[in-house]
Parts: C-alpha cells; sequence; structure tokens
C-alpha cells in the first residue's frame, strides 16, 4: 500500500504536463541519495468546477517543493526532503475532508491549499481533530480564521484586509489623478467571494465619497450578460467594479466593449480575469488597463521573477494561485525547518511564532495573529504592454497606474 | 419466526454495519463509511417514492436542503438545541414532501413531468437560500465548533459512526416493515398500474402523498446528519443538483424499490470512486472517467442493480413508460 | 423605473438569447419526443462539440460558421453510434437505466474532456467577435444575431425533415406507436439512433453559433442543461415548434426578470414559470394531451 502511495505521490509531482517533468527530474537524482523524506500534503480541487484555480495552486506547490528540495531539503532534519502527497478536493468540502484523512493516515506534516472557502473551512476542521497543521492557500472568507483552530493559518489575506485596501488605493488613485471618478457599479457573482466583497464595498466606498450606482449581482456560470451590460450602459458610471470568476468576468468585459461601453476605468477585486494572463493573451484590447486588486508576487523579488519564468517557459500561464502556493509551501517548509520535528505541535507552534521571508509575496515578515497572517495584503494590478503591473502600493509598484482610461 | 423471515436480510447487514464502529479504526475508512451510509439514508428517502412508489424525483436535492438549513437556523438563530433540531429538520423535510407532493400530484404529474417539477423546486430552494439573510445568503452556516453528544457533535469519528448506523438500521427496519404493510402493496400496485390500483379502490393521491412525506423526512434527516458532521452548508453544497443525483444514482444502482438497494448501491458506488482514485493515476478527470464507464458497463450487464444479484428468480418487470404517451414531433 | 429604450433593448436580447437556447432545447426535446428518455449527456455533448469547434479553429484555422456543415456530420454520427452501441444495448429498455446510462456517459464526457484539454475556460476571438448592428438607439451584436438566425434555419430544416422525408415520417410515426411502427416494418432501433444523432447534430449547430459570443470550460453543459428542460416542457416534450417558441419565451423572461429581479434571483423567473407550467398545464403549450 506504501509503496503504491510512493508511486503516486511520485508520479504527481513527475506529473503536470510533459514540460513540467523535465524541469522536476532533479527530485529522482536527488532520491537516489535517499536521505529521509517529509510528507506534505497538497489539497487542490483539480477536477468539478473550480479545477482551473487547483490546477494552477498545484504548480505552485510542485515548484515550491522542487526548490525546497534543490536547496538541500529541510536542514534540521538532516537534509530530509519534502515529498508530496497529493489530494484532489474534487471541488467539494466532503471531497477536501476525505482528502484530509487519507493524508493525515499516509503521515503528512501539514496540509497546504483548500482554495475555495467551503473546501478551506471543511478540511481544515477536519485537520484540526489531529492538531494537523493546515495553511490555507487562498480561501478568503474570515470565518476561516476566526474558530480559534490552532491548527490553521491563512498566509494570504481575507476579504476584510483585500477590500479595506483595494478602497485604499482606489482613493489614492482617484486623488492622484484629481478625482475624476465619482459614481461606480458593482457586478459580483452571487456565491460567497462575489456577495461578501460587494458588500463590504457598497458601504464602504460612499464614506470616501463615491456614489454607487448599482449593484448587480449575477449567477456562476452566467450564460448572458447582455442585460448587465445594457444597465451598466444607460447608467454610465465613472467606473465599473467586479468581482467575478474568470469566465464571467471574461462575458461581462467582452459585452461591454461590444456594447461601446468606455468607463474611466475598471478597477476589479480579487477577479478571476483581469490578473489572469490567458485573459491579457486571448483579448489584448479588452484587457489593456484594465485594474484588479488581488493576491500577486511581488515583482521586485528575484525568485519571485525566476518562478514566473519558469513557469511561462514550461508553456504554463502565470496567475496568481502559483506564487501564493510556492510561498505557502515553503512557509511550511520553514516551519517544519524551525521546529526540528514533524510532531504537529511543534509546527504548529513553529507556524504561530513565524516570521517567515523567504516568500515571493510583497507581504513583509511573517506573522499570524489567531491564524491570519497580519502582514498579508493585495496589490493593486493593472494590464499594461500585455502584461500585468503592480501600481500599488508604490512601495512594490514596477510601474505607474495610467488612469483615468481617456477615449 | 416466519413473521421474521423477511427481515433476516436487513438484520444481517445492520449487525454488520453495527460492527463497523467497533472494528473500524482507520480515520480514512469511518470518514467514508460516515459519508457514505449519510448518502445511503438519502437515497433510502428517495427509494420509498421512487423505487417502490416509481414515483422518480431528480430533485431530492429539496429535502436534503431543507433538514439541514432548519436544523442549523434551529440551532444558530434561534439557539434551540442540536437533537431537537434534528427532529424540527426531519419533519420540515416530511412538510416540505407533503407540500410538493400535494401540488404534483394533485395537477397528475407523473413520470419526466414530476421529475421535472421536483427539480425545479430544489433549484427555486437552492436560489433563494443563496440569497435570503436567514440562510445565511451565499456565505452559507458555519455551526460553531462545540464537541460533546448533547450538541449531536462527537469527538470521534466512531460515535458518530454508531449514531449514523443506529440511523441507518431503523429507517431499514422501517421499509422492511413498510414494504410488508398494506400501504407498501398499496404503493407497488400503484407503481405497476396506477389505473389498476385505483380501479381495486386504491386512493392512488393519499398514497404517493404518504410516501412523498416519508420519503422527504428521511432524506432530510440525512441532510441535518451533513450538516452535524461537516458543520457546514451553504446553498450549493445541501440544495445543489450533486445530492439528487447521488440518491437515485445510488437507489438504482443498488436495486430498485429494494430494502437493502440504497445502502449496497452507496457503498459500491463510493467504494468504486475511491477505487478509482486510487488505480487512475494523477490526469486530473481520468479516474471520474473511468468511474462513468464503469457505471454504464455496470448497468448493462446488472440491469436488476446490484441487490439483483442475489436474487433467485430475478422478478421480471415489464418496461413502463415514465411518461404519459403523445410526445408529438 | 427603466426607460422604454433599455426595456426594448432588452427585450430583443431576451430573443437572441432564446434563440440559442431553443437550438440547445431542439435536440433534448426531439430526443424525448420519440425515445421517451431525457438525455442527461445533453449538457456535456454540447461542451464536447463547443471543444471540437475550439480545437478546429486552432489546429486549423477554420472559422466557427465554416464548420457548421462538418460538424453537424460528424457529431450526427456520434449521436447514431451512442445510442445504437450503448445507450440502446446498455439500458435494456428500462427507463432507470436509460437515465443511469445517460448520466454515466456524462461523468465520462465531461471528464475526458477535463482530462484532454484542461480545466482552463477558454475563449475564441474572432475578427467579427465585436461587431454590432445599430438599429436606431440599439446595439445589437452580430454575432449573436446570426446565433439566432441560425438557430431559426435549423429549426425550420429539422421540422421539414421530419414533416417531408421519409426518415422524418418513420420518425413521427416511432414517437406516435412504438410497436405499430414496427409492425409495419420500420427499424425502430435505427429510427432511434437516428434521432438521437439529429440531436446531437444540433448540438454541433449550437456549438458553432455559440462559440464566438460565449467561452468553454468542461462543465460549459450545465450553464445550459437545466434552461433547456425548461424550454422543453414549457414548449411541450417533443414539439419542434413549442421549443422555439418555449426558447423565445424563456430568453425573454429571463431577461426581464433579470432586468427587474436582478441577475441572481431572476432566475427565479424561470423556475417559477416551469413550475407553473408543470402544474397547470403539464402538456405544455404545444404538446399533446396526455
Amino acid at each position: 500500500m506504501t509503496k503504491l502511495h510512493d508511486q503516486i505521490s511520485r508520479r504527481t509531482v513527475l506529473g503536470g504536463g510533459a514540460a513540467l517533468a523535465a524541469t522536476l527530474a532533479m527530485p529522482g537524482v536527488l532520491r537516489a541519495q535517499e536521505p529521509k523524506s517529509v510528507k506534505i500534503g497538497i489539497l487542490q480541487p483539480v477536477t468539478g468546477n473550480l479545477a482551473q484555480d487547483g490546477e494552477l495552486g498545484r504548480t505552485g506547490a510542485e515548484y515550491a517543493i522542487k526548490a525546497v528540495n534543490d536547496a538541500g531539503g529541510i536542514p534540521s532534519l538532516g537534509g530530509a526532503t519534502l515529498e508530496m502527497v497529493f489530494g484532489d478536493a474534487r471541488s467539494t468540502p466532503e471531497g477536501g475532508t476525505a482528502e484530509v484523512e487519507r493524508m493525515q493516515s499516509e503521515g503528512v506534516a501539514g496540509i497546504v491549499g483548500g482554495f475555495a472557502s467551503p473546501i478551506c473551512l471543511a478540511s481544515s476542521q477536519a485537520a484540526a481533530r489531529y492538531d494537523l497543521p493546515y495553511v490555507v492557500d487562498v480561501g478568503v472568507s474570515d470565518k476561516i480564521v476566526q474558530r480559534d483552530l490552532s491548527n490553521t493559518f491563512r498566509f494570504g489575506p481575507g476579504f476584510g484586509t483585500c477590500s479595506k485596501t483595494a478602497i485604499e488605493n482606489l482613493v489614492k488613485l482617484n486623488e492622484a489623478a484629481g478625482k475624476p471618478a465619482r459614481t461606480v457599479v458593482l457586478v459580483h457573482e452571487d456565491g460567497l467571494f462575489g456577495s461578501g466583497l460587494a458588500k463590504l464595498m457598497a458601504t464602504e466606498l460612499p464614506k470616501y465619497g463615491f456614489e454607487i450606482f448599482e449593484t448587480i449581482a449575477h449567477p456562476t456560470p452566467a450564460r448572458d450578460m447582455s442585460n448587465v451590460a445594457l444597465r451598466i450602459r444607460s447608467l454610465k458610471p465613472d467606473l465599473i467594479i467586479p468581482s467575478s470568476y474568470y469566465g464571467e468576468t471574461v462575458l461581462l468585459m467582452r459585452t461591454l466593449y461590444q456594447q461601446r461601453v468606455r468607463p474611466m476605468g475598471y478597477y476589479s477585486v480579487l477577479n478571476g480575469a483581469a490578473s489572469n494572463m490567458r485573459f491579457v493573451k486571448e483579448f489584448p484590447e479588452i484587457a489593456n488597463l484594465d485594474m484588479d486588486c488581488n493576491h500577486w508576487h511581488d515583482p521586485r523579488k528575484e525568485e519571485a521573477i525566476q518562478l514566473k519564468k519558469a513557469v511561462e517557459d514550461a508553456g504554463g500561464l502565470w496567475a496568481y494561485n502559483i506564487p501564493l502556493n510556492y510561498s505557502c509551501v515553503k512557509l511550511l517548509a520553514d516551519a517544519i525547518d524551525r521546529a526540528g520535528s514533524v510532531e504537529p505541535k511543534a509546527i504548529n507552534e513553529a507556524l504561530a511564532a513565524s516570521t517567515f521571508e523567504g516568500h515571493v509575496m510583497p507581504y513583509g515578515p511573517t506573522k499570524f495573529d489567531k491564524g491570519q497572517n497580519t502582514g498579508a495584503a493585495p496589490v493593486s494590478l493593472q494590464v499594461q504592454d500585455e502584461t500585468i503591473k503592480v501600481i500599488y502600493p508604490e512601495e512594490f509598484a514596477d510601474a505607474k497606474p495610467v488612469f483615468p482610461i481617456s477615449g | 419466526m416466519s413473521a421474521l423471515r423477511p427481515y433476516l436480510p436487513v438484520i444481517g447487514l445492520g449487525v454488520l454495519l453495527a460492527l463497523a464502529p467497533l472494528f473500524v479504526t482507520s480515520n480514512v475508512a469511518l470518514n467514508f463509511l460516515v459519508f457514505t451510509l449519510i448518502i445511503a439514508l438519502a437515497a433510502q428517502g428517495w427509494n420509498l417514492l421512487g423505487g417502490f412508489g416509481g414515483q422518480f424525483s431528480f430533485g431530492h436535492a429539496a429535502f436534503f436542503g431543507v433538514g439541514a438549513y432548519v436544523s442549523a437556523i434551529w440551532q444558530m438563530s434561534l439557539g434551540l438545541d442540536a437533537w431537537t433540531g434534528f427532529v424540527a429538520g426531519t419533519l420540515a423535510g416530511a412538510v416540505t414532501g407533503l407540500t410538493i407532493g400535494f401540488l404534483a400530484f394533485r395537477a397528475g404529474l407523473r413520470g419526466s413531468y414530476f421529475a421535472l417539477v421536483t427539480l425545479a423546486f430544489a433549484e427555486v430552494f437552492r436560489v433563494l437560500s443563496n440569497s435570503s439573510e436567514a440562510t445565511g445568503g451565499a456565505a452559507g452556516l458555519l455551526l460553531p465548533l462545540r464537541i460533546g453528544a448533547q450538541n449531536l457533535q462527537f469527538a470521534d469519528r466512531s460515535t458518530f459512526l454508531a449514531f449514523v448506523v443506529a440511523l441507518t438500521i431503523l429507517v431499514l427496519l422501517l421499509v422492511q416493515w413498510i414494504r410488508g404493510s398494506r400501504f407498501g402493496a398499496q404503493l407497488v400496485a400503484l407503481r405497476e398500474n396506477e389505473e389498476a390500483a385505483r380501479a381495486l379502490g386504491v386512493d392512488v393521491f393519499a398514497v404517493k402523498l404518504k410516501a412523498i412525506g416519508l420519503s422527504g423526512a428521511i432524506t432530510a434527516a440525512a441532510g441535518v446528519l451533513y450538516l452535524q458532521y461537516f458543520l457546514f452548508i451553504d446553498s450549493n453544497i445541501v440544495f445543489g443538483t450533486w445530492i439528487s443525483v447521488e440518491v437515485l444514482l445510488a437507489a438504482i444502482v443498488g436495486g430498485l424499490g429494494t430494502v437493502l438497494g440504497p445502502v449496497v448501491g452507496a457503498l459500491a458506488l463510493h467504494g468504486l470512486g475511491e477505487l478509482v482514485k486510487h488505480l487512475a493515476g494523477d490526469l486530473p478527470g481520468i479516474d471520474l472517467a473511468v468511474y462513468g464507464a464503469v457505471l454504464v458497463v455496470a448497468v448493462a450487464f446488472l440491469p436488476g442493480g446490484l441487490v439483483g444479484l442475489f436474487r433467485r428468480k430475478p422478478a421480471p418487470r415489464q418496461v413502463r413508460k415514465t411518461a404519459p404517451e403523445g410526445g408529438r414531433v | 423605473m427603466y426607460s422604454p429604450d433599455i426595456i426594448i433593448e432588452a427585450l430583443l436580447n431576451g430573443l437572441l438569447t432564446g434563440a440559442i437556447y431553443a437550438l440547445v432545447a431542439l435536440g433534448l426535446t426531439l430526443v424525448y419526443g420519440v425515445l421517451h428518455i431525457i438525455n442527461f449527456a445533453h449538457g456535456a455533448l454540447l461542451a464536447a462539440a463547443m471543444f471540437a469547434v475550439l480545437l478546429i479553429n486552432q489546429l486549423f484555422g477554420v472559422d466557427p460558421y465554416v464548420q457548421i456543415p462538418f460538424l453537424t456530420v460528424i457529431f450526427f454520427a456520434v449521436g447514431y453510434g451512442l445510442q445504437r452501441l450503448i445507450i440502446g444495448p446498455a439500458s435494456h429498455g428500462r427507463d432507470e437505466n436509460i437515465l443511469l446510462v445517460t448520466l454515466g456517459l456524462s461523468i465520462v464526457i465531461e471528464n475526458l474532456l477535463l482530462a484532454g484539454f484542461g480545466s482552463d475556460t477558454r475563449s475564441l476571438n474572432t475578427d467579427y467577435s465585436f461587431n454590432v448592428y445599430e438599429v436606431g438607439p440599439y446595439l445589437l451584436s452580430q454575432v449573436r444575431v446570426f446565433g439566432a438566425a441560425g438557430a431559426l434555419v435549423t429549426a425550420a430544416l429539422l421540422w421539414l425533415f421530419l414533416s417531408r422525408s421519409d426518415t422524418g415520417k418513420a420518425i413521427r410515426a416511432v414517437a406516435r406507436e412504438k410497436i405499430g411502427a414496427s409492425l409495419q416494418g420500420i427499424d425502430v432501433a435505427h429510427v432511434y439512433a437516428v434521432t438521437f444523432g439529429l440531436g446531437c447534430a444540433c448540438l454541433a449547430v449550437a456549438a458553432c453559433l455559440l462559440l464566438p459570443t460565449f467561452y468553454v470550460n468542461p462543465k460549459i453543459g450545465s450553464a445550459f442543461v437545466l434552461v433547456a428542460f425548461t424550454i422543453v416542457v414549457l414548449g411541450g416534450m417533443g414539439s419542434i415548434v413549442g421549443a422555439m417558441l418555449g426558447g423565445l419565451i424563456i430568453g425573454v423572461v429571463e431577461s426581464m426578470s433579470g432586468l427587474f429581479l436582478g441577475e441572481s434571483l431572476g432566475q427565479i423567473g424561470i423556475f417559477v414559470i416551469f413550475i407553473l407550467t408543470l402544474l397547470l398545464r403539464p402538456t405544455g403549450l404545444f404538446g399533446a394531451k396526455a
């Protein structure tokens, strides 16, 4: 049984496309020397509705495992290498729970991932039964870190922080341009993530002098955005703020473009498309100058640039899930190293006391408060010259914002 | 003894299930059994209406979700306890069943028409619960973790399994009893030929109503169990089409209109799901594709369901039309 | 609350969208009317057709509209084969087994697409994707107008085929009275397979018309299946004219309830109509009396 799993997880590490397999050929060499290995669970939804995000998350985790192993594994454990135990959460909470149980039975030292909030909520709770360390990669629902679970750590920012930062950056952006934008339409998907964000934005934005013309919810999947576009066209807002998944955002932006809606700017929050290179590549003229407040790598960090290059050279498309999962795995590896053991309690304590800086996100040193990394924040991005640039905050920016869009 | 004879298979399966919490120690297996039996229980509800009564529903998610939501709101908003919440959720399922049944059967809906109207009800509930404040909207409801028997939350999975097993056995016995009862005979009669049953003096409307009420209650109880086990629900989870599909799959694969069918079917399907997950490697989707293919092949070779394998005489069944004739091209 | 211009344009949008819905529903209603089965693989087959369009476009640069004749033939063959070789033999003529087989097929197709094409949501960008017709104050998307026109033409052709050709007459005979038809020497299994093939061919047309405005991923079928069911019921199961009108009605209802209730809650409009139709007139607007 163990043998079978070893094969599966080896294959999993080596999987994910032939090109990736080539870049990952190294672990095989390392394995030949047979140092001890530490198993870590990578939980992502790679089938079902969330498969697109799950696949990106897995890619990030695989690169991190390779990076850690190439750099000599876990020093305090005699250079033990990380070994991935991959689990497909099948885009459901019960799927995630079942995989957590399997990972626990295979002796993982900790788990990274989950992606969607419902999966993260159920999976981290299942892991909590064993006090098994669980690092949430995305899951933005703030309920995740409000349960006093001693095993659950969210490295990235939650709703509260995301919308707060998004608003701050928007206000700065607008003021720097001489306050041209006053009116806003919010468009959001009607699930947990879109509704939650829209609600926060709708209460916060008016405090900064913005007028919300309308908040439009749409289902996922949406079959048609013509009516949303129609209403926006008649309202003529200065700004459009969409929070939706990839497919719907693309549909919305295409329809708005076709309907000749040309606002001063698109400023989305945690959007599925505006910071996805596929969108930029497939529809360069529509994506041009779109802004998004989202998770993103730190463009000043050499390691982040190298990772992005490696992913793109292997034929992959860059998205925030990759650096975020990459960083989460490295964070866990660092905690295991400082714990000097694979005991859950020791690793949890090490995570709780973490000041980890070796990540590729624009966060500064890690500091957990009740499981939430207080240093985590999203950045504001803009599509410029068919690539995605950071425009705010200034200390991480690699481009100047273009706003308002003239024309 | 002869009165007990029909109960022997149920007792046999019951004993096997009852032993599980005692001997299974792996949490992977425990978790698998708990989730599978929750589905089996929900499928048992479907089977009562669909298997025995011949009224195929595509919307049992409506009952599953009502059970889960009512119990969650009972505990979180009203501050009442989990056990009465369990009862409330189950009763709410019965009421939902009676309401949908009253409307649908009063209108004389059968076959595909009945199936589609149940599907529509489940979708309406899903959309409403996703936007209503009372149900937590899109954020869903997270039941606070309060381990303790009084809260129907158990520290270890084997206790929860014991609870689920006890319920499953109870429902198995109930269904076996119904099967032998007058009500059961009437149900089967209307499945085989509604007009003939009516001619024999069966109050078809009342029998169908009773069946859908019971069916709703059982499936709602499974919904409450889901809530108590995972402690988190949202509209797409408990009112999602996946659960409607899961229950009819389990009941049909196990053997339509048999007492043991739903449990056997759920165990077989979920077992198969785990198996292909381990064998199919890492290309996402291949395992599920194999799962689907096995399903098709199984239907081809086991048209009477799994339980049909163990029957000495496969009962010949007429080919029925699910829909009234008269579809026009 | 809304100006008349907006309401009229939303109405037009609803009609354009509804025509495409109708096309998806056409295959479903045809299969239902003849085989009396609800085909659960319909959505997955639509996704497969859309990926086929995308693949052919990317490999050979063939425009989606140019692909219509070719893809229609391919999908007719696929449908014919599926019914003749898999669904028919595996289901033993039992309703519950047909349900399982089509469910099983949908799982297989969806996940093979996932394995083969990956999980990414993809779109196809053509030079004419963003063209509009300006009609007075209204901007009508060119590709959506093409889509609606294509749907109407397809429905008309199908109707002609069923009412004029020998095969069409055989199909109608089987739909009305299976045993009688087989006694007259009609090969029922063949007719079933032809019907299923036609249903799939409709999906191929729908895929070609949809792709220039829409996106595709392995789960995309689920976006259209429920609404297609609604249309089939509303129009009367098995009725082609009913499906077309049902599609247009649903398109307009969705558009209007989306406008007044919000896109999200607006879906309720569809289901309420669905439930009311079933409860008040279960044979649909154009179905024969049960």
